[in-house]
């Protein structure tokens, strides 16, 4: 029996490269999490391109929207309103949710609730871990984002600390590049890392100068790069293994210290990762340990909710909706919003 | 039948209810915020001013490409939704089509020009035949199927059928020169009345498509850019050279 106050949240997700729909029942409850992947078809480009993901997500758009409808068995009756992550983005490619969004919400006359895409890696959290709450401090690391935030309360937030250049994941994609593993660079440079040393070459640990919580991750790739070109120069054959595990130890011992540092300074017992990155094992282990030493309880989502999903976006909205967060037909795609920011 | 109709294809942005031979509701606004600001909120204007139920339509008109790609989406993605949640088919319409469909009636060549950037245009040529039977309407034919090409090229075409023509569209303000010095036929430009994309067009042109069983459901539904994109443009450059 389903209960008349539950509150269920399509959600929709197309900000880069895949195509999503979830249902997410009370906040905290996936009932469906359908994502189309165009990794493959990116892959041939060693990178995501714009128009080639806004194409793709046209296509699978209403596909997916079906298939996690009926994978929740509900149908657009049962729903309680619509989300949608607005940004930040690639602009065509979130154009694409955000429409079609506005068309259901128009046509069936629920309301429509805008979702920062951000909001939706931190609150991904509280999909397998329902004892979550804030406040606590959260690490977001992506392809496209690296953010230090303190989670206030359910959709307040404030950015302690972001990335001065490449994001985390940009800086994995670049430097797999460089060693010939291919897109995408973080999976890759984490499995062959298991296989390599990671004090074997010694990579800068970048400080921003005046900020305890930015990062930095372009000296540390043209720092890679340099290691590269002058192997090749010295006709050293390089020990690709040792490399990314050198390359990951030093990113992953960034993002410790600093968030740890954060932690401590704001008195929190509670720390949660974020993001695709976060799905890298050794960059778990590291925290694992780390807040374990110093009885901080971690908290982290299972892989397939740390990649672009809906199911985030969907418990993301169900806290918007429930503050009383309405978006209106002019909702547009931001491709920068920022985080806290409507 | 009634049917919603969408452009979103240029710098237009354009929804109307099309009743079979009636237009309830016309909104087109040609101003530069995004369609993504506009569309829906103008749908959402004709629902409230015409008592709308969006249940009583039959299927969705969309302009279907060429266009903008960002425009195009914005249009599909909007009908796709709409599809969706109302459990009705899409009608896609050719873009170029609906263009020329303003002028309906003319016994003049018709050539629609969208300014496609990167020195084309999309284009097509079309006259209007009459039905046999007095009563009957006009039909529209197509002569050359919309296409992206030099605007030199569909120029040539109308040089070589030498009849007098009309040019609209927001490509005559791109090329107006081009044209002026190209062009060995007479030659008008449309008025402002009916020089754009017009969802009533769209509505219309779509009413006869659906009669002669042309739709999609809307899963199915994606534009037609005409063009691919500047990244798979390129990658099969690249692969002819090293074939």
């Amino acid at each position: 029996m389903e209960n008349r106050e539950d509150v269920h949240i399509l959600a929709i997700e197309s900000s880069c490269d895949e195509t999503a729909a979830s249902v997410v029942k009370n906040g905290r409850q996936v009932l469906s999490n359908i994502i189309s992947s165009q990794i493959d078809l990116h892959t041939l480009y060693g990178g995501v391109v714009p128009e080639i993901a806004s194409r793709k997500h046209i296509e699978k758009i209403n596909q997916v929207i079906e298939e996690a409808l009926k994978e929740a068995g509900v149908t657009l009756e049962d729903i309680t309103a619509i989300a949608v992550t607005y940004g930040p983005g690639l602009v065509g490619a979130l154009l694409v949710g955000v429409s079609a969004a506005k068309a259901i919400a128009f046509a069936t006359g629920k309301p429509l609730v805008g979702v920062h895409h951000i909001e939706g890696h931190i609150s991904a959290n509280y999909i397998e871990n329902k004892q979550l709450e804030p406040p606590f401090a959260c690490l977001v690391v992506s392809g496209g984002h690296t953010h230090l935030v303190i989670v206030k309360d359910y959709g307040e937030y404030e950015i302690l600390g972001c990335t001065r250049d490449d994001a985390a994941g940009e800086a994995f994609d670049k430097v797999a590049r460089a060693i010939g593993l291919g897109y995408p660079g973080g999976p890759k440079i984490d499995k062959l890392s298991k296989e390599g040393n990671p004090d074997a070459v010694k990579f800068p640990r970048a400080k921003v100068d005046g900020s305890d919580y930015d990062f930095s991750f372009s000296g540390l790739k043209s720092a890679v790069l340099n290691y590269l070109n002058s192997c090749e120069m010295k006709g050293i054959a390089v020990n690709r293994a040792d490399v990314a595990a050198s390359f990951q130890e030093a990113v992953v011992d960034v993002l410790v210290e600093h968030s740890l540092h954060a932690v401590k300074a704001y008195g929190f017992d509670k720390f949660a990762i974020a993001g695709g990155v976060a799905s890298n094992s050794s960059l778990r282990a590291a925290f694992e340990t780390a807040c374990s030493s110093q009885k901080i309880a971690f908290f982290h989502p299972s892989p397939v909710f740390c990649t672009d999903n809906a199911a985030m976006i969907g418990v993301a909205g169900y806290y918007e909706y429930i503050k009383g967060t309405r978006s209106g037909y002019d909702l547009n795609a931001i491709p920068n919003l920022r985080l806290g920011e409507r | 039948m009634k049917l919603l109709a969408l452009d979103s294809s240029g710098l237009v942005a354009s929804a109307a209810i099309v009743d079979n031979h009636i237009t309830i509701a016309e909104y087109t606004v040609n101003y530069k915020k995004t369609h993504s600001q506009t569309l829906l909120p103008m749908l959402d204007e004709i629902r409230r001013m015409t008592e709308l139920d969006l249940h009583t339509i039959d299927a969705i008109a969309i302009a279907a490409g060429p266009g903008s790609f960002t425009g195009l989406r914005i249009g599909a993605a909007t009908a796709k939704g709409l599809g969706l949640a109302l459990e009705i088919p899409i009608i896609p319409v050719p873009t170029v089509d609906s263009l020329a469909y303003n002028l309906y009636g003319s016994d003049k060549l018709i050539c629609p020009l969208m300014d496609a950037r990167r020195n084309q245009v999309y284009t097509g040529l079309y006259t209007f035949q009459k039905g046999i039977g007095e009563s009957s309407g006009y039909e529209m034919q197509v002569l050359q199927k919309q296409c992206a090409v030099d605007i030199a090229e569909v120029v040539q075409q109308i040089n070589a059928l030498g009849t007098e023509v009309i040019f609209l569209g927001d490509g005559v303000d791109a090329y107006r020169s081009r044209i002026a010095e190209l062009v060995t036929v007479n030659y008008s430009f449309a008025p402002a009345c009916c020089n754009r994309q017009r969802a009533s067009c769209v509505g219309a042109l779509g009413s006869v498509l659906y009669r002669n069983g042309v739709q999609e459901a809307a899963w199915e539904h994606a534009p037609e850019y005409l063009r691919l994109s500047q990244a798979e443009r390129e990658r099969a450059g690249q692969k002819e050279e090293t074939e």
